[in-house]
């Protein structure tokens, strides 16, 4: 047996390999050619909005708990890393020299850059803003597991998205009227001032990180009992699966992990109005999950993209004078494809690292009976009459 | 029914951190009522205004939900529709109150229909969020087609002049209105006709059957389609005479119009107790006068919380609602 | 069967009631409907006890009720002793309390290897913290509880559809599937509900031979629900009946087919396929 394939770098290679070539070309090929709106509303967003998603689809697409709410811890883990950094500002500054590379001239068709500094990073804000992000997402957990625990002890299905969709309205309603007791989120009026700390490196480090997570506790015996309360709860319960705390778990996870994308959603635009963290967009996160098929991590990841790229693209891509027409053509998409792939873009193809792992068949010695086998298995010739 | 009381003794002694707060709250709201009775009574007055309002969407959400289990997210905004064509009708083409009404009726309960064929039936057996994403989608559309220029642009309208002259009159100092009066009349003839048309006839037979059990029904010969498409019929055209009735009371047109108030009526079905006619009526009182309540003495942002927290509380203690069935154990 | 020496009792269960849709009053409960009333048996360790009944006797509903999956109304369930009655389902699933069900509950759409690997997650001796690392412990754990399913696999000869989906297996290895599934959890006492539904009568055969086979081999104790009479009557040591909630007799194969209460309330019903 092949230990290593369970190790944490083990034989993902593949998938290691993927994800820093798709860094790498993304860092030095792809944003320098996109211009500063673009290059956050097209890379770095959806990156944030990706997060959120793959906690989502822990919550709803594995665990199979409706929860509209993860809106909510969104918005905690932006304002609560959002005001930490705030008050601790920019005190935070080491910067660290970094290596000053040339960009061979042949390369340069490629890398649209003289050098790249490698290594040239502040210590101290990205010190900061991981403290920042580790702060938002655990109190999102913090809260979600009262909330969750609460409210999943009792409800199911419907009325638990109904409940989720109502902390998420409440936490809106309770930003707005925030300032009150923390005069730095400044209400209604949206908390300006926040520090702008995350890049591509870390949007894409999260991901990485959410992704990684989830996708190990999905394949262990965790994640199994989390699959089997959505696959069938009454009789995971008779297999010995506490469902509560699973479902508990379940929600914690993907309210960790809508907390930390709120974290970094905060530190990307620097601004935060509560407006944005209303129920309307509350949405958004299922409709991608559900895009890219209900647990399916690949598919999310695919989903959320072409989403974020569709919806900001049609800025660009709609005529003149037709701006207004970007959310009658995203409802058409969106309708077009539910009626063409209810089951999502993807179906259940997974990437290799993300797909459960397979084992080899065993040959056991059986000692079964034979009789055992035919047993149910309406084989037409056993020995007729064998024990009277 | 008959032993209602002493079965709220039971809940609350055996919940009795609830009481305190629940008496906590009625003894926050006697000081209120100590400090001005006749600011109490008018919220009181004003919250059932809205709250039959709320009623006639609400019908529709338990209806469908009853019966496809579906969140019909776009049935606020086929409220708004409504809202406009009785706009447009009462002033453009200075029809009268009834005709108007009328015409709101059959536009919202033709685009139900529309919207049940294109959006929900081809998806009736993909799973459940499927459709649930499509209706977000088409609730979407609703809002910002509409919004464009060549529609009802994106601008507030003012509702003037109104199709009836108001006459507001003054009980001990509480201001009602003849729109008020109208709303409860409205709203009670409409619950009158769909408890008739639920309980008395054959198509609402059809429907309980199908909302208990949709294969069942198929093979008892009922003709599920046909039931489906009537119930968004039906629940679109109440939803329409409700727009009408919603903006003749808050006279301010826009797009986006049916959202609050639609999810409003939701959360009023649920707390009443989903596909239940006389739960979505007091849900919607209730939400209504909380609301308003709310507004006056708290904040008007502070209202949705409120209305949330309610119903938290309540489907927390009745997990399918005040009037909903218990859920049933199985095993 | 005359059990001469004797030995622990496994399950007691003492007037377990269980009322659908009543109402708790002072004095009790008032109206609904009692699926099962005043229930009581008695089980020692390793005997194969039949439950049996016609369709609607509450046969599933004592069975929901023992393995907590219902809650009951009134009355005592004793495991070994232990007191089970408001303890949740999975603590009695752990206990030592296995299951199937009467219309098979495969996890539909996981793999056959994932269906058993789920009833081993109690005894997976990792928690959520080395699944996230992915430890050497993790991978130790986890290749001992695969070997563990694969055996069990082996022993119902669904080894090499291991990777298949659950619901996508035939009906007959469905069954075995949930058998194993339940054997997998490490039960004391195993119960199976109707095992032989929708089957002929030489598949029910075999399926007794490997009623008997798992419970030698896994020192088990079995109560078996049944609604025809002859799958019980060649196999098991005695037999309860139930008609309308309440037992109405019990005793050996033989006993019962001679009281004249049977014979009345279920072979007189039922009595042409006898």
């Amino acid at each position: 047996m092949n230990r290593s394939r369970f190790r944490f770098l083990g034989q993902g290679w593949l998938f290691w390999l993927a994800v820093v070539l798709i860094f790498l070309l993304a860092q030095w090929v792809l944003i320098p050619r996109l211009n500063e709106f673009r290059r956050t509303v097209w890379v770095m967003f959806p990156c944030i909005m990706a997060i959120i998603c793959l906690g989502l689809n822990f919550i709803f697409g594995f665990n199979g708990q409706f929860s509209l709410g993860q809106w909510g811890f969104y918005a905690i883990g932006a304002y609560a890393s959002a005001i930490l950094t705030y008050r601790l500002g920019e005190r935070f500054s080491y910067p660290v020299q970094g290596i000053v590379v040339q960009v061979p001239p042949l390369l340069q068709k490629l890398i649209p850059m003289a050098e790249i500094s490698l290594f040239h990073f502040d210590a101290g804000k990205s010190g900061l803003l991981l403290v920042a992000v580790l702060f938002g997402a655990v109190l999102a957990a913090l809260i979600s597991l009262a909330f969750g625990y609460v409210v999943l002890l009792r409800l199911g299905s419907d009325y638990f998205g109904i409940a989720t969709l109502g902390f998420a309205v409440i936490v809106q309603v309770l930003l707005i009227n925030s300032d009150l007791v923390i005069p730095e989120t400044k209400g209604a009026r949206g908390m300006v001032g926040i520090p702008q700390m995350t890049s591509f490196f870390w949007a894409f480090l999260f991901l990485v990180f959410a992704l990684v997570v989830i996708r190990n506790v999905l394949y262990s015996s965790v994640g199994r009992a989390v699959v089997s309360v959505r696959e069938d709860e009454l009789a995971a319960k008779a297999m010995g699966i506490n469902t509560l705390k699973y479902k508990t778990i379940a929600f914690v996870i993907g309210s960790f992990f809508a907390g930390v994308a709120g974290a970094l959603y905060a530190h990307l635009y620097a601004f935060l109005s509560p407006l944005y963290f209303g129920f309307q967009k509350s949405f958004d996160p299922m409709i991608i999950i559900v895009l890219g098929g209900l647990g399916n991590l690949t598919g999310t990841l695919l989903a959320t993209f072409l989403w974020a790229i569709t919806l900001e693209g049609m800025r660009i891509w709609l005529p003149q004078g037709f701006e207004a027409w970007r959310f009658v053509v995203y409802p058409i998409v969106l309708l077009l494809v539910m009626l063409l792939r209810p089951q999502g873009l993807l179906g259940k193809f997974e990437f290799g690292f993300l797909r459960a792992p397979k084992w080899p068949l065993r040959q056991v010695a059986a000692e079964a009976a034979p009789q055992v086998a035919e047993a149910t298995a309406g084989n037409p010739e056993p020995q007729e009459e064998r024990s009277a | 029914m008959r032993d209602l009381p002493s079965r709220i003794i039971v809940f609350f002694r055996r919940n009795w951190y609830l009481a305190i707060i629940g008496l906590l709250i009625l003894l926050w709201l006697a000081g209120r009522y100590r400090e001005s009775p006749l600011l109490f009574w008018q919220f009181i007055v004003d919250g059932l205004r809205l709250g039959f309002v709320y009623a006639l969407i609400a019908l529709g959400y338990t209806m469908v939900y009853g019966i496809v289990r579906l969140i019909n997210f776009a049935h606020g905004d086929v409220f708004m529709v409504g809202s406009y064509t009785a706009y447009f009708a009462t002033t453009r083409y200075q029809w009268g109150f009834l005709p108007a009404m009328a015409l709101a009726v059959g536009v919202c309960a033709f685009l139900g229909v529309v919207i049940e064929r294109v959006a929900y039936k081809p998806l009736r057996d993909a799973p459940r969020i499927a459709a649930l994403i499509t209706a977000i989608g088409v609730s979407f559309f609703l809002e910002y087609f509409t919004a464009l220029d060549f529609v009802f642009t994106p601008n507030f309208i003012n509702y003037t002049p109104l199709p009836l002259k108001i006459t507001t009159w003054e009980v001990r100092g509480i201001t009602f209105s003849n729109i008020m009066l109208l709303i409860i009349a409205v709203t009670t003839a409409c619950l009158v006709l769909l408890w008739y048309i639920v309980y008395r006839t054959k198509l609402g037979k059809a429907m309980r059957a199908v909302a208990w059990d949709k294969e069942t029904a198929l093979l008892m010969g009922i003709n599920v389609d046909l039931v489906i498409t009537s119930t968004f019929a039906i629940g679109s055209g109440l939803a329409g005479i409700g727009g009408m009735l919603y903006v003749l009371a808050y006279p301010q047109i826009r797009t986006f119009l049916g959202v609050m108030p639609g999810l409003k009526a939701f959360i009023a079905a649920v707390f009443g107790g989903i596909g239940s006619i006389p739960g979505a009526l007091i849900g919607s009182l209730v939400i209504g006068m909380v609301e308003m309540l709310a507004q006056g003495y708290l904040s008007s942002p502070m209202r949705d919380a409120i209305v949330f927290s309610v119903l938290i509380i309540v489907l927390l203690y009745r997990p399918t609602g005040l009037f909903g069935e218990a859920a049933r154990e199985k095993a | 069967m005359s059990a001469t020496v004797e030995r622990p009792v496994v399950l007691n269960t003492e007037g377990l009631s269980k009322n659908f849709g009543g109402r708790v009053t002072a004095s009790g409960y008032e109206g609904g409907l009692w699926a099962v009333r005043d229930f009581d048996v008695t089980v020692r360790e390793g005997e194969l006890v039949g439950l049996i009944g016609p369709n609607g006797a509450g046969k599933t509903t004592v069975f929901n009720m023992i393995s907590g999956l219902i809650s009951v109304t009134s009355g005592e369930v004793e495991f070994y002793g232990k007191k089970l009655v408001g303890r949740p389902a999975h603590a009695i699933t752990q206990a030592g309390i296995g299951r199937t069900f009467q219309n098979i509950r495969l996890f539909p759409q996981l793999s056959v290897l994932d269906n058993v690997r789920i009833a081993y997650h109690s005894r997976a001796g990792y928690g959520l913290r080395d699944a996230i690392w992915q430890g050497t412990r993790f991978a130790r754990k986890e290749r001992e509880l695969t070997e563990r399913a694969q055996e069990l696999l082996a022993l119902f000869h669904l080894q090499d559809r291991q990777d298949e989906i659950g619901s996508n297996l035939p009906y007959g290895e469905q069954r075995r599937l949930e058998i194993a599934r339940a054997l997998a959890g490490e039960p004391k006492l195993l119960l199976l509900d109707e095992p032989a539904a929708g089957m002929n009568p030489r598949e029910v055969h075999t399926l007794m031979d490997m009623i008997h086979f798992i419970r030698d081999k896994f020192k088990l104790t079995i109560v078996l629900i049944e609604h025809q009479m002859r799958v019980v009557m060649g196999i098991c040591e005695w037999i309860t009946v139930m008609d309308f909630g309440q037992v109405i007799a019990r005793g050996t194969a033989d006993e019962i087919s001679n009281d004249p209460k049977v014979i009345e309330a279920y072979l007189g019903r039922q009595g042409r396929r006898v």
